[in-house]
Protein backbone atom coordinates (compact mmCIF):
# COMPACT_ATOMS: atom_id res chain seq x y z
CA UNK A 1 0.00 0.00 0.00
CA UNK A 2 1.27 3.39 -0.48
CA UNK A 3 0.40 6.22 1.36
CA UNK A 4 -0.33 9.10 -0.78
CA UNK A 5 -1.98 11.50 2.39
CA UNK A 6 0.07 15.10 3.14
CA UNK A 7 -0.41 17.54 5.35
CA UNK A 8 -1.15 21.56 5.05
CA UNK A 9 -0.07 22.09 8.50
CA UNK A 10 -2.75 20.53 10.73
CA UNK A 11 -4.85 20.10 7.52
CA UNK A 12 -5.20 16.35 6.72
CA UNK A 13 -5.40 15.79 2.70
CA UNK A 14 -6.53 11.97 1.77
CA UNK A 15 -4.06 12.92 -1.44
CA UNK A 16 -2.14 16.03 -2.48
CA UNK A 17 -4.75 16.25 -5.76
CA UNK A 18 -6.64 18.94 -5.46
CA UNK A 19 -8.29 21.40 -8.45
CA UNK A 20 -7.42 25.08 -9.29
CA UNK A 21 -9.98 27.71 -8.30
CA UNK A 22 -12.03 29.14 -12.17
CA UNK A 23 -11.49 25.85 -13.57
CA UNK A 24 -13.76 23.31 -11.80
CA UNK A 25 -16.85 25.23 -10.95
CA UNK A 26 -18.49 24.47 -7.76
CA UNK A 27 -16.84 21.11 -8.00
CA UNK A 28 -20.73 19.84 -8.98
CA UNK A 29 -19.63 20.38 -12.54
CA UNK A 30 -17.67 17.32 -12.38
CA UNK A 31 -19.45 14.77 -10.77
CA UNK A 32 -20.91 12.98 -13.93
CA UNK A 33 -17.24 12.25 -14.43
CA UNK A 34 -15.37 11.92 -11.21
CA UNK A 35 -16.35 10.96 -7.55
CA UNK A 36 -15.34 14.26 -5.60
CA UNK A 37 -14.22 12.40 -2.98
CA UNK A 38 -11.95 10.88 -4.07
CA UNK A 39 -9.61 14.29 -4.20
CA UNK A 40 -7.55 15.59 -2.13
CA UNK A 41 -9.53 18.40 -1.86
CA UNK A 42 -11.13 21.18 -4.33
CA UNK A 43 -11.33 24.80 -4.54
CA UNK A 44 -14.16 26.19 -5.74
CA UNK A 45 -14.86 29.17 -8.35
CA UNK A 46 -13.63 32.60 -6.84
CA UNK A 47 -16.00 34.15 -4.66
CA UNK A 48 -16.53 37.80 -3.84
CA UNK A 49 -18.75 39.82 -1.35
CA UNK A 50 -21.23 40.57 -3.93
CA UNK A 51 -22.24 38.72 -7.08
CA UNK A 52 -20.26 39.78 -9.69
CA UNK A 53 -20.57 39.56 -13.86
CA UNK A 54 -17.22 39.62 -14.66
CA UNK A 55 -15.71 40.92 -18.34
CA UNK A 56 -17.08 40.98 -21.71
CA UNK A 57 -16.96 38.12 -24.29
CA UNK A 58 -14.46 36.88 -25.75
CA UNK A 59 -12.71 36.19 -22.44
CA UNK A 60 -10.69 33.27 -23.75
CA UNK A 61 -7.98 32.74 -26.19
CA UNK A 62 -5.97 29.58 -26.52
CA UNK A 63 -2.19 30.20 -27.77
CA UNK A 64 0.68 27.07 -28.09
CA UNK A 65 0.31 24.85 -24.81
CA UNK A 66 -1.92 27.47 -23.10
CA UNK A 67 -4.83 29.55 -23.29
CA UNK A 68 -5.02 33.21 -21.93
CA UNK A 69 -8.69 33.87 -19.84
CA UNK A 70 -9.94 37.06 -18.69
CA UNK A 71 -13.45 35.72 -17.18
CA UNK A 72 -13.09 38.37 -14.49
CA UNK A 73 -14.23 36.48 -11.07
CA UNK A 74 -17.98 36.11 -12.24
CA UNK A 75 -19.39 34.95 -9.50
CA UNK A 76 -22.96 34.84 -7.39
CA UNK A 77 -21.12 36.06 -3.96
CA UNK A 78 -20.90 34.76 -1.04
CA UNK A 79 -24.41 34.69 0.03
CA UNK A 80 -25.36 32.78 -3.31
CA UNK A 81 -22.46 30.15 -2.20
CA UNK A 82 -23.68 29.72 1.66
CA UNK A 83 -27.00 29.18 0.62
CA UNK A 84 -27.30 27.35 -3.05
CA UNK A 85 -23.95 25.80 -2.99
CA UNK A 86 -22.40 24.44 0.47
CA UNK A 87 -25.27 22.38 1.35
CA UNK A 88 -24.44 20.32 -2.18
CA UNK A 89 -20.62 19.75 -1.41
CA UNK A 90 -19.91 20.26 2.62
CA UNK A 91 -20.65 16.67 3.43
CA UNK A 92 -17.55 15.71 0.70
CA UNK A 93 -14.68 12.98 2.23
CA UNK A 94 -12.52 15.17 -0.12
CA UNK A 95 -12.03 19.04 1.29
CA UNK A 96 -13.61 22.25 -0.28
CA UNK A 97 -11.79 25.19 -0.11
CA UNK A 98 -13.54 28.38 -0.98
CA UNK A 99 -11.17 30.57 -3.29
CA UNK A 100 -11.88 34.49 -1.86
CA UNK A 101 -11.06 37.54 -4.04
CA UNK A 102 -11.90 41.11 -3.65
CA UNK A 103 -11.23 44.25 -4.37
CA UNK A 104 -10.89 46.13 -0.83
CA UNK A 105 -9.59 44.59 2.05
CA UNK A 106 -12.89 45.41 3.73
CA UNK A 107 -14.34 43.24 1.51
CA UNK A 108 -12.21 39.85 1.49
CA UNK A 109 -12.83 40.36 5.53
CA UNK A 110 -16.39 40.47 5.22
CA UNK A 111 -16.40 37.73 2.98
CA UNK A 112 -14.24 35.54 5.09
CA UNK A 113 -16.27 36.13 7.86
CA UNK A 114 -18.94 34.88 6.94
CA UNK A 115 -17.36 31.81 5.45
CA UNK A 116 -16.22 31.16 8.81
CA UNK A 117 -19.87 31.14 10.15
CA UNK A 118 -19.65 27.60 8.05
CA UNK A 119 -18.39 24.96 10.92
CA UNK A 120 -17.26 22.51 8.09
CA UNK A 121 -15.24 24.67 5.77
CA UNK A 122 -11.81 23.76 6.97
CA UNK A 123 -9.43 26.25 4.09
CA UNK A 124 -10.07 29.18 2.46
CA UNK A 125 -7.91 29.96 -0.44
CA UNK A 126 -6.98 34.21 -0.53
CA UNK A 127 -6.77 35.18 -3.96
CA UNK A 128 -4.19 38.30 -3.94
CA UNK A 129 -3.49 37.82 -7.47
CA UNK A 130 -6.44 38.17 -9.88
CA UNK A 131 -4.75 39.53 -13.15
CA UNK A 132 -8.09 40.25 -14.46
CA UNK A 133 -10.01 42.75 -12.53
CA UNK A 134 -8.95 46.10 -12.18
CA UNK A 135 -7.58 45.71 -8.18
CA UNK A 136 -8.43 42.40 -8.31
CA UNK A 137 -6.44 41.64 -5.68
CA UNK A 138 -3.78 41.78 -7.56
CA UNK A 139 -2.65 45.31 -6.49
CA UNK A 140 -2.27 43.33 -2.90
CA UNK A 141 -0.31 40.62 -4.64
CA UNK A 142 2.41 42.76 -6.38
CA UNK A 143 3.57 44.39 -2.95
CA UNK A 144 4.78 43.01 0.58
CA UNK A 145 3.12 45.56 2.27
CA UNK A 146 -0.12 45.09 0.43
CA UNK A 147 -0.20 41.35 0.30
CA UNK A 148 0.68 41.99 4.17
CA UNK A 149 -1.73 43.94 5.19
CA UNK A 150 -4.55 42.07 2.90
CA UNK A 151 -3.50 38.68 5.01
CA UNK A 152 -3.31 39.71 8.62
CA UNK A 153 -6.73 41.59 7.97
CA UNK A 154 -8.16 38.51 7.25
CA UNK A 155 -6.30 36.20 9.77
CA UNK A 156 -8.06 38.27 12.60
CA UNK A 157 -11.77 37.11 10.80
CA UNK A 158 -10.27 33.37 9.82
CA UNK A 159 -9.98 31.02 12.52
CA UNK A 160 -8.76 27.92 10.46
CA UNK A 161 -6.56 26.98 7.84
CA UNK A 162 -5.59 29.67 5.33
CA UNK A 163 -3.88 29.60 2.04
CA UNK A 164 -2.93 32.59 0.45
CA UNK A 165 -2.63 32.18 -3.69
CA UNK A 166 0.64 33.79 -4.82
CA UNK A 167 0.68 36.24 -8.28
CA UNK A 168 3.67 34.97 -10.60
CA UNK A 169 3.39 38.78 -11.79
CA UNK A 170 6.15 40.19 -9.37
CA UNK A 171 9.33 40.91 -9.06
CA UNK A 172 10.37 38.30 -5.97
CA UNK A 173 8.05 36.15 -5.50
CA UNK A 174 9.86 34.49 -3.00
CA UNK A 175 9.81 37.96 -0.80
CA UNK A 176 5.96 38.21 -0.97
CA UNK A 177 5.73 34.67 0.26
CA UNK A 178 7.85 35.66 3.22
CA UNK A 179 5.47 38.21 4.09
CA UNK A 180 2.39 36.66 4.08
CA UNK A 181 3.96 34.00 5.74
CA UNK A 182 4.69 36.58 8.51
CA UNK A 183 1.26 37.75 8.29
CA UNK A 184 -0.21 35.08 9.88
CA UNK A 185 -0.92 32.45 6.57
CA UNK A 186 -0.42 28.55 7.13
CA UNK A 187 0.68 27.65 3.18
CA UNK A 188 0.99 29.07 0.00
CA UNK A 189 -0.66 28.20 -3.27
CA UNK A 190 1.33 29.15 -6.85
CA UNK A 191 0.94 30.26 -9.54
CA UNK A 192 -2.03 32.07 -10.61
CA UNK A 193 -1.94 32.98 -13.97
CA UNK A 194 0.65 35.11 -15.89
CA UNK A 195 -0.41 37.77 -17.65
CA UNK A 196 -0.53 37.97 -21.40
CA UNK A 197 -2.03 38.88 -24.38
CA UNK A 198 -2.58 37.57 -27.95
CA UNK A 199 -3.57 39.41 -31.44
CA UNK A 200 -5.51 38.86 -34.03
CA UNK A 201 -3.79 39.67 -36.49
CA UNK A 202 -6.53 39.18 -39.66
CA UNK A 203 -8.91 41.44 -37.86
CA UNK A 204 -6.18 43.68 -36.09
CA UNK A 205 -7.73 43.24 -32.71
CA UNK A 206 -6.34 41.88 -29.40
CA UNK A 207 -8.35 38.30 -28.92
CA UNK A 208 -9.47 38.93 -25.40
CA UNK A 209 -11.81 41.35 -24.42
CA UNK A 210 -9.92 43.13 -21.99
CA UNK A 211 -6.92 43.38 -23.80
CA UNK A 212 -4.88 41.56 -21.16
CA UNK A 213 -5.63 38.77 -19.36
CA UNK A 214 -3.89 35.04 -17.61
CA UNK A 215 -1.46 33.03 -18.99
CA UNK A 216 -2.57 29.10 -18.16
CA UNK A 217 -1.80 25.58 -19.29
CA UNK A 218 1.04 23.77 -19.68
CA UNK A 219 3.04 26.97 -21.22
CA UNK A 220 3.38 27.89 -18.02
CA UNK A 221 4.75 24.70 -16.06
CA UNK A 222 8.33 25.44 -16.05
CA UNK A 223 7.89 29.11 -14.74
CA UNK A 224 5.69 27.67 -11.92
CA UNK A 225 8.32 24.91 -11.18
CA UNK A 226 10.97 27.12 -10.71
CA UNK A 227 8.91 29.69 -8.34
CA UNK A 228 7.79 26.67 -5.78
CA UNK A 229 11.01 25.21 -5.32
CA UNK A 230 12.61 28.60 -4.54
CA UNK A 231 9.33 29.45 -2.10
CA UNK A 232 9.57 26.04 -0.61
CA UNK A 233 13.78 26.76 0.46
CA UNK A 234 12.57 30.08 1.68
CA UNK A 235 9.51 30.11 3.96
CA UNK A 236 8.51 27.63 6.92
CA UNK A 237 5.10 26.88 5.86
CA UNK A 238 3.68 24.50 3.08
CA UNK A 239 3.68 25.22 -0.05
CA UNK A 240 1.00 24.51 -2.82
CA UNK A 241 2.25 23.88 -5.92
CA UNK A 242 0.22 24.76 -9.47
CA UNK A 243 0.24 25.71 -13.53
CA UNK A 244 0.45 23.56 -16.02
CA UNK A 245 0.06 20.27 -14.71
CA UNK A 246 -1.36 17.77 -16.79
CA UNK A 247 -0.73 14.49 -15.05
CA UNK A 248 1.03 12.42 -12.67
CA UNK A 249 4.78 13.19 -13.85
CA UNK A 250 4.38 16.79 -13.38
CA UNK A 251 2.75 16.74 -10.19
CA UNK A 252 5.92 14.88 -9.29
CA UNK A 253 7.81 17.75 -10.56
CA UNK A 254 6.30 20.39 -8.14
CA UNK A 255 6.50 17.93 -5.21
CA UNK A 256 10.19 17.01 -5.89
CA UNK A 257 10.77 20.84 -6.24
CA UNK A 258 8.81 21.22 -2.58
CA UNK A 259 4.97 20.91 -2.95
CA UNK A 260 2.93 19.80 -0.27
CA UNK A 261 0.27 19.61 -2.58
CA UNK A 262 -0.49 20.66 -6.34
CA UNK A 263 -3.46 22.05 -7.74
CA UNK A 264 -4.92 20.95 -11.34
CA UNK A 265 -6.29 24.14 -13.34
CA UNK A 266 -6.58 23.91 -16.68
CA UNK A 267 -6.41 20.52 -17.69
CA UNK A 268 -9.57 19.63 -16.55
CA UNK A 269 -10.96 21.37 -19.78
CA UNK A 270 -9.71 19.15 -21.54
CA UNK A 271 -9.83 15.75 -19.66
CA UNK A 272 -12.46 16.01 -17.12
CA UNK A 273 -11.02 12.72 -15.40
CA UNK A 274 -7.75 14.35 -15.46
CA UNK A 275 -7.21 14.35 -11.50
CA UNK A 276 -8.45 10.88 -10.77
CA UNK A 277 -5.68 9.70 -13.12
CA UNK A 278 -2.97 12.01 -11.91
CA UNK A 279 -4.04 10.34 -8.27
CA UNK A 280 -3.82 6.98 -9.94
CA UNK A 281 -0.42 7.65 -11.70
CA UNK A 282 1.26 8.99 -8.23
CA UNK A 283 0.28 5.36 -6.94
CA UNK A 284 1.48 3.83 -9.91
CA UNK A 285 4.54 5.97 -9.76
CA UNK A 286 5.68 5.24 -6.02
CA UNK A 287 4.93 1.13 -6.76
CA UNK A 288 7.11 1.25 -9.59
CA UNK A 289 10.01 2.74 -8.09
CA UNK A 290 9.25 1.72 -4.01
CA UNK A 291 8.00 4.52 -2.69
CA UNK A 292 5.82 3.68 0.16
CA UNK A 293 5.21 7.32 1.50
CA UNK A 294 4.59 9.53 -1.47
CA UNK A 295 5.77 12.93 0.82
CA UNK A 296 9.02 11.38 1.08
CA UNK A 297 9.42 12.71 -2.06
CA UNK A 298 8.79 16.27 -1.13
CA UNK A 299 11.20 18.76 -1.76
CA UNK A 300 14.22 16.80 -2.57
CA UNK A 301 15.57 18.73 -5.07
CA UNK B 1 -16.27 8.37 -24.54
CA UNK B 2 -13.56 7.27 -27.36
CA UNK B 3 -15.21 7.09 -30.17
CA UNK B 4 -13.71 4.85 -33.41
CA UNK B 5 -14.25 6.46 -36.88
CA UNK B 6 -16.57 4.20 -39.06
CA UNK B 7 -16.03 6.12 -42.14
CA UNK B 8 -14.63 9.69 -43.06
CA UNK B 9 -15.89 11.11 -45.93
CA UNK B 10 -14.62 14.30 -47.52
CA UNK B 11 -17.34 16.39 -49.22
CA UNK B 12 -16.51 18.23 -52.75
CA UNK B 13 -16.74 21.87 -50.41
CA UNK B 14 -13.84 20.49 -48.31
CA UNK B 15 -16.26 19.88 -45.38
CA UNK B 16 -15.61 16.73 -43.46
CA UNK B 17 -18.60 14.35 -42.15
CA UNK B 18 -17.92 12.18 -39.63
CA UNK B 19 -19.25 8.59 -38.56
CA UNK B 20 -18.45 7.43 -35.44
CA UNK B 21 -18.76 4.66 -32.76
CA UNK B 22 -17.93 3.27 -29.22
CA UNK B 23 -14.55 2.05 -29.52
CA UNK B 24 -16.05 -0.75 -26.67
CA UNK B 25 -18.61 -1.54 -28.87
CA UNK B 26 -21.23 -0.03 -26.87
CA UNK B 27 -24.47 2.01 -26.99
CA UNK B 28 -23.99 5.76 -28.03
CA UNK B 29 -25.81 7.62 -25.14
CA UNK B 30 -28.99 9.24 -26.00
CA UNK B 31 -28.57 12.70 -27.33
CA UNK B 32 -31.40 15.67 -28.07
CA UNK B 33 -30.69 17.66 -31.27
CA UNK B 34 -28.78 20.93 -30.67
CA UNK B 35 -27.01 19.54 -27.97
CA UNK B 36 -23.06 19.21 -28.82
CA UNK B 37 -20.02 17.03 -27.89
CA UNK B 38 -16.89 18.37 -27.34
CA UNK B 39 -13.97 16.64 -29.50
CA UNK B 40 -10.05 16.55 -28.45
CA UNK B 41 -7.88 16.83 -31.78
CA UNK B 42 -5.13 15.17 -30.07
CA UNK B 43 -3.36 15.08 -33.53
CA UNK B 44 -3.30 18.60 -33.91
CA UNK B 45 -1.24 21.23 -32.25
CA UNK B 46 -3.70 22.61 -30.24
CA UNK B 47 -4.63 22.10 -26.59
CA UNK B 48 -8.35 22.64 -25.64
CA UNK B 49 -11.24 20.37 -26.95
CA UNK B 50 -13.91 22.01 -29.47
CA UNK B 51 -17.35 22.06 -29.79
CA UNK B 52 -19.31 20.60 -32.41
CA UNK B 53 -23.07 19.96 -32.99
CA UNK B 54 -24.66 16.84 -33.02
CA UNK B 55 -25.18 15.96 -36.92
CA UNK B 56 -27.21 12.92 -36.16
CA UNK B 57 -27.25 10.44 -33.82
CA UNK B 58 -28.30 6.63 -33.98
CA UNK B 59 -27.76 3.46 -31.52
CA UNK B 60 -24.69 3.00 -32.56
CA UNK B 61 -23.43 6.38 -34.24
CA UNK B 62 -22.52 9.80 -33.56
CA UNK B 63 -22.18 11.85 -37.08
CA UNK B 64 -20.40 15.27 -37.30
CA UNK B 65 -20.57 17.93 -39.90
CA UNK B 66 -16.95 19.70 -39.65
CA UNK B 67 -15.83 22.49 -41.57
CA UNK B 68 -12.33 22.82 -41.86
CA UNK B 69 -11.31 26.15 -40.85
CA UNK B 70 -8.53 26.36 -38.43
CA UNK B 71 -6.04 24.50 -36.26
CA UNK B 72 -8.22 21.60 -34.88
CA UNK B 73 -10.51 21.00 -37.49
CA UNK B 74 -7.90 21.04 -40.00
CA UNK B 75 -6.37 18.48 -38.35
CA UNK B 76 -9.42 16.42 -38.44
CA UNK B 77 -8.44 16.09 -42.34
CA UNK B 78 -5.95 13.43 -41.35
CA UNK B 79 -8.12 10.97 -39.86
CA UNK B 80 -9.30 7.63 -41.54
CA UNK B 81 -11.58 5.06 -40.60
CA UNK B 82 -10.45 2.77 -37.69
CA UNK B 83 -8.82 6.14 -36.02
CA UNK B 84 -10.19 7.27 -32.53
CA UNK B 85 -11.15 10.74 -30.87
CA UNK B 86 -11.95 11.70 -27.52
CA UNK B 87 -15.46 13.38 -27.57
CA UNK B 88 -17.09 14.37 -24.14
CA UNK B 89 -20.91 14.40 -24.57
CA UNK B 90 -23.61 14.94 -25.54
CA UNK B 91 -23.18 18.68 -23.52
CA UNK B 92 -25.84 21.60 -23.61
CA UNK B 93 -29.28 21.67 -23.92
CA UNK B 94 -30.56 21.46 -27.33
CA UNK B 95 -33.68 22.76 -29.26
CA UNK B 96 -37.48 22.91 -28.37
CA UNK B 97 -39.15 20.07 -30.23
CA UNK B 98 -42.43 19.66 -27.74
CA UNK B 99 -44.64 20.82 -30.85
CA UNK B 100 -48.00 19.53 -31.72
CA UNK B 101 -48.95 17.19 -34.49
CA UNK B 102 -49.65 19.72 -37.65
CA UNK B 103 -47.37 22.83 -36.25
CA UNK B 104 -45.58 24.68 -38.87
CA UNK B 105 -41.17 24.97 -37.89
CA UNK B 106 -38.78 26.54 -39.99
CA UNK B 107 -35.26 25.12 -39.48
CA UNK B 108 -33.00 28.03 -40.63
CA UNK B 109 -29.10 27.07 -41.48
CA UNK B 110 -26.31 29.69 -42.29
CA UNK B 111 -23.04 27.43 -43.62
CA UNK B 112 -21.99 24.94 -41.01
CA UNK B 113 -25.04 25.93 -39.02
CA UNK B 114 -26.73 23.28 -40.92
CA UNK B 115 -25.01 20.84 -38.93
CA UNK B 116 -27.44 20.69 -35.95
CA UNK B 117 -30.70 21.14 -38.16
CA UNK B 118 -30.77 17.43 -39.72
CA UNK B 119 -31.14 15.65 -36.21
CA UNK B 120 -33.84 18.17 -35.45
CA UNK B 121 -35.56 17.78 -38.61
CA UNK B 122 -35.71 14.64 -38.34
CA UNK B 123 -37.18 14.58 -34.73
CA UNK B 124 -39.86 16.95 -35.75
CA UNK B 125 -40.57 15.06 -38.98
CA UNK B 126 -41.06 12.24 -36.59
CA UNK B 127 -43.61 14.24 -34.23
CA UNK B 128 -45.54 14.79 -37.22
CA UNK B 129 -44.54 19.04 -37.47
CA UNK B 130 -44.78 20.63 -40.68
CA UNK B 131 -40.95 21.16 -41.05
CA UNK B 132 -39.33 23.59 -43.76
CA UNK B 133 -35.78 24.24 -44.17
CA UNK B 134 -33.68 27.34 -45.39
CA UNK B 135 -29.82 26.70 -46.06
CA UNK B 136 -27.71 29.70 -46.56
CA UNK B 137 -24.41 29.27 -47.84
CA UNK B 138 -21.66 31.67 -49.57
CA UNK B 139 -21.21 29.10 -52.34
CA UNK B 140 -23.01 26.25 -53.65
CA UNK B 141 -23.55 23.96 -50.76
CA UNK B 142 -22.63 19.85 -50.86
CA UNK B 143 -25.59 17.99 -52.89
CA UNK B 144 -24.97 14.97 -50.57
CA UNK B 145 -26.20 17.73 -47.61
CA UNK B 146 -29.61 18.39 -49.24
CA UNK B 147 -30.10 15.31 -50.76
CA UNK B 148 -29.75 13.99 -46.84
CA UNK B 149 -32.27 16.30 -46.04
CA UNK B 150 -35.18 16.08 -48.65
CA UNK B 151 -35.21 12.91 -48.06
CA UNK B 152 -36.72 13.93 -44.56
CA UNK B 153 -38.72 17.23 -45.44
CA UNK B 154 -38.46 20.09 -47.40
CA UNK B 155 -35.36 22.14 -48.05
CA UNK B 156 -34.50 25.47 -49.94
CA UNK B 157 -31.14 26.65 -50.66
CA UNK B 158 -29.87 30.21 -50.88
CA UNK B 159 -26.78 31.28 -51.88
CA UNK B 160 -24.67 34.83 -51.98
CA UNK B 161 -22.73 34.24 -55.34
CA UNK B 162 -26.60 32.80 -56.83
CA UNK B 163 -24.49 29.56 -57.78
CA UNK B 164 -26.74 27.34 -56.57
CA UNK B 165 -31.12 27.97 -55.21
CA UNK B 166 -32.12 31.34 -54.46
CA UNK B 167 -29.92 34.11 -55.14
CA UNK B 168 -29.78 35.97 -51.86
CA UNK B 169 -29.63 35.53 -47.91
CA UNK B 170 -32.11 33.36 -46.13
CA UNK B 171 -33.99 36.19 -44.79
CA UNK B 172 -34.84 37.48 -48.68
CA UNK B 173 -36.16 33.99 -49.65
CA UNK B 174 -40.02 34.10 -50.73
CA UNK B 175 -40.40 31.08 -48.09
CA UNK B 176 -38.98 32.75 -45.10
CA UNK B 177 -41.87 35.35 -44.61
CA UNK B 178 -44.39 32.71 -45.13
CA UNK B 179 -46.24 32.20 -41.75
CA UNK B 180 -44.90 29.57 -38.81
CA UNK B 181 -45.30 28.88 -35.39
CA UNK B 182 -41.81 28.74 -34.82
CA UNK B 183 -38.55 29.30 -36.07
CA UNK B 184 -35.34 27.78 -35.03
CA UNK B 185 -31.52 29.18 -36.53
CA UNK B 186 -28.34 28.02 -36.24
CA UNK B 187 -25.07 30.25 -38.02
CA UNK B 188 -23.14 33.44 -38.18
CA UNK B 189 -23.83 35.91 -35.40
CA UNK B 190 -24.95 38.43 -38.44
CA UNK B 191 -27.25 36.13 -40.30
CA UNK B 192 -29.02 34.79 -36.66
CA UNK B 193 -29.55 38.24 -35.70
CA UNK B 194 -31.39 38.95 -39.01
CA UNK B 195 -33.62 36.44 -38.87
CA UNK B 196 -34.36 36.77 -35.21
CA UNK B 197 -35.26 40.67 -35.83
CA UNK B 198 -37.31 39.53 -38.70
CA UNK B 199 -39.20 37.28 -36.82
CA UNK B 200 -39.71 38.83 -33.79
CA UNK B 201 -41.10 41.62 -36.14
CA UNK B 202 -43.61 39.54 -37.34
CA UNK B 203 -44.45 38.07 -33.69
CA UNK B 204 -42.73 34.51 -34.40
CA UNK B 205 -41.35 32.88 -31.62
CA UNK B 206 -38.19 31.22 -31.83
CA UNK B 207 -34.22 29.75 -30.74
CA UNK B 208 -31.06 30.48 -32.28
CA UNK B 209 -28.32 28.60 -31.70
CA UNK B 210 -24.72 29.85 -30.39
CA UNK B 211 -21.50 29.66 -31.13
CA UNK B 212 -19.42 31.36 -28.39
CA UNK B 213 -15.86 29.84 -28.09
CA UNK B 214 -15.78 27.46 -25.36
CA UNK B 215 -12.71 26.25 -23.27
CA UNK B 216 -14.65 23.26 -21.06
CA UNK B 217 -17.97 22.99 -22.90
CA UNK B 218 -19.36 21.80 -19.11
CA UNK B 219 -19.99 25.53 -17.24
CA UNK B 220 -17.09 25.20 -14.97
CA UNK B 221 -14.50 27.71 -16.90
CA UNK B 222 -17.41 30.27 -17.32
CA UNK B 223 -15.54 31.84 -20.77
CA UNK B 224 -18.45 31.03 -23.11
CA UNK B 225 -20.70 33.49 -21.51
CA UNK B 226 -23.54 35.29 -23.99
CA UNK B 227 -25.19 38.25 -22.01
CA UNK B 228 -29.12 37.51 -21.66
CA UNK B 229 -31.71 39.12 -19.71
CA UNK B 230 -30.74 36.75 -16.88
CA UNK B 231 -27.12 38.77 -16.69
CA UNK B 232 -24.06 36.16 -18.20
CA UNK B 233 -24.78 33.02 -19.03
CA UNK B 234 -22.66 30.09 -20.12
CA UNK B 235 -23.70 29.31 -23.69
CA UNK B 236 -22.21 25.77 -23.18
CA UNK B 237 -24.41 25.04 -20.29
CA UNK B 238 -27.78 27.00 -20.68
CA UNK B 239 -27.56 26.88 -24.40
CA UNK B 240 -26.14 26.24 -26.99
CA UNK B 241 -29.82 26.89 -27.91
CA UNK B 242 -31.74 30.03 -26.57
CA UNK B 243 -35.21 31.69 -27.00
CA UNK B 244 -35.49 34.52 -28.78
CA UNK B 245 -36.97 36.41 -25.96
CA UNK B 246 -33.91 35.79 -23.78
CA UNK B 247 -31.24 37.54 -25.42
CA UNK B 248 -30.42 41.20 -25.88
CA UNK B 249 -29.87 41.26 -29.23
C1 LIG C 1 -21.96 24.66 -29.64
C2 LIG C 1 -21.09 24.71 -30.87
C3 LIG C 1 -21.34 23.85 -31.91
C4 LIG C 1 -20.54 23.87 -33.05
N1 LIG C 1 -20.81 22.98 -34.05
C5 LIG C 1 -20.01 22.92 -35.12
C6 LIG C 1 -20.24 21.94 -36.14
O1 LIG C 1 -21.17 21.14 -36.07
N2 LIG C 1 -19.40 21.92 -37.19
C7 LIG C 1 -18.34 22.80 -37.29
O2 LIG C 1 -17.60 22.71 -38.26
N3 LIG C 1 -18.12 23.73 -36.36
C8 LIG C 1 -18.91 23.81 -35.26
N4 LIG C 1 -18.65 24.75 -34.28
C9 LIG C 1 -17.53 25.68 -34.45
C10 LIG C 1 -16.23 24.97 -34.10
O3 LIG C 1 -16.21 24.68 -32.72
C11 LIG C 1 -15.03 25.87 -34.44
O4 LIG C 1 -14.98 26.01 -35.82
C12 LIG C 1 -13.74 25.26 -33.96
O5 LIG C 1 -13.65 25.36 -32.57
C13 LIG C 1 -12.54 25.93 -34.56
O6 LIG C 1 -11.39 25.31 -34.07
P1 LIG C 1 -10.02 25.32 -34.89
O7 LIG C 1 -8.95 24.83 -33.99
O8 LIG C 1 -10.20 24.60 -36.14
O9 LIG C 1 -9.83 26.84 -35.21
P2 LIG C 1 -8.83 27.92 -34.51
O10 LIG C 1 -7.48 27.62 -35.10
O11 LIG C 1 -8.97 27.76 -33.05
O12 LIG C 1 -9.44 29.21 -35.01
C14 LIG C 1 -9.46 29.65 -36.37
C15 LIG C 1 -10.17 30.97 -36.46
O13 LIG C 1 -11.55 30.82 -36.15
C16 LIG C 1 -11.93 31.63 -35.04
N5 LIG C 1 -12.85 30.83 -34.23
C17 LIG C 1 -12.61 29.63 -33.66
N6 LIG C 1 -13.68 29.17 -33.00
C18 LIG C 1 -14.64 30.11 -33.15
C19 LIG C 1 -15.97 30.23 -32.70
N7 LIG C 1 -16.58 29.28 -31.96
N8 LIG C 1 -16.65 31.36 -33.02
C20 LIG C 1 -16.07 32.32 -33.76
N9 LIG C 1 -14.80 32.25 -34.23
C21 LIG C 1 -14.10 31.18 -33.93
C22 LIG C 1 -10.66 31.93 -34.32
O14 LIG C 1 -10.71 33.16 -33.60
C23 LIG C 1 -9.65 32.00 -35.45
O15 LIG C 1 -9.66 33.24 -36.07
C24 LIG C 1 -19.45 24.77 -33.14
C25 LIG C 1 -19.20 25.64 -32.08
C26 LIG C 1 -20.00 25.63 -30.95
C27 LIG C 1 -19.70 26.54 -29.81
C1 LIG D 1 -10.76 30.13 -16.82
C2 LIG D 1 -9.92 30.31 -15.59
C3 LIG D 1 -10.47 30.95 -14.47
C4 LIG D 1 -9.72 31.14 -13.31
N1 LIG D 1 -10.29 31.73 -12.21
C5 LIG D 1 -9.57 31.85 -11.05
C6 LIG D 1 -10.17 32.38 -9.86
O1 LIG D 1 -11.35 32.73 -9.83
N2 LIG D 1 -9.40 32.49 -8.74
C7 LIG D 1 -8.09 32.08 -8.73
O2 LIG D 1 -7.43 32.18 -7.68
N3 LIG D 1 -7.51 31.57 -9.84
C8 LIG D 1 -8.22 31.44 -10.99
N4 LIG D 1 -7.61 30.90 -12.12
C9 LIG D 1 -6.20 30.48 -12.05
C10 LIG D 1 -6.07 29.00 -11.79
O3 LIG D 1 -6.64 28.63 -10.56
C11 LIG D 1 -4.60 28.57 -11.81
O4 LIG D 1 -3.89 29.32 -10.84
C12 LIG D 1 -3.93 28.79 -13.15
O5 LIG D 1 -4.82 28.51 -14.19
C13 LIG D 1 -2.67 27.95 -13.34
O6 LIG D 1 -2.95 26.57 -13.30
P1 LIG D 1 -3.19 25.66 -14.61
O7 LIG D 1 -2.10 25.97 -15.56
O8 LIG D 1 -3.18 24.26 -14.10
O9 LIG D 1 -4.52 26.06 -15.14
C14 LIG D 1 -8.36 30.70 -13.28
C15 LIG D 1 -7.82 30.07 -14.41
C16 LIG D 1 -8.57 29.85 -15.54
C17 LIG D 1 -7.95 29.17 -16.73
S1 LIG E 1 -16.96 26.66 -22.05
FE1 LIG E 1 -16.42 26.61 -19.98
S2 LIG E 1 -18.19 27.40 -19.09
FE2 LIG E 1 -18.80 27.22 -21.14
Amino acid sequence: MVDLSTKLKDLELQNPVLTASGTFGFGTEYSDFIDLDSLGGFVVKGTTLEARQGNDYPRMAETPMGMLNCVGLQNGGVEHFIEDIWPSIKDCKSVPVVNVSGARIEDYVACSERLAELEGLKAIELNISCPNVKQGGMAFGTTCSGAHDVVSAVRNVWPRHLIVKLSPNVTSIVEIAKSVEDAGADSVSLINTLLGMAIDVERRRPMLSTITGGLSGPAVKPVAVRMVWQVAHAVGIPVVGLGGIMNANDALEFIMAGASAIEVGTANFINPRVTIEIIEGLKAYCERHGVTRLMDLRGII
Amino acid sequence: MILRLERVEHLPSGWLWLILSQADGSLMPMMNPGQFVEVGVDRSEVLLNRPISIYNRTDRTLELLVAPIGRATKALRDYEAGDTLRVIGPLGQGFRSDFAPGSKVLLVGGGVGIAPLYYQACELVKKGVETEVIFGMRTAPDQAIIDRFAEVCDIKVCTDDGSAGFHGLVTAHPDFGKAKDYIQVCGPKPMMKACLKDAVSRGTEGEVSLENMMACGLGACLCCVEKTVKGNVCVCKEGPVFKFDQLTW
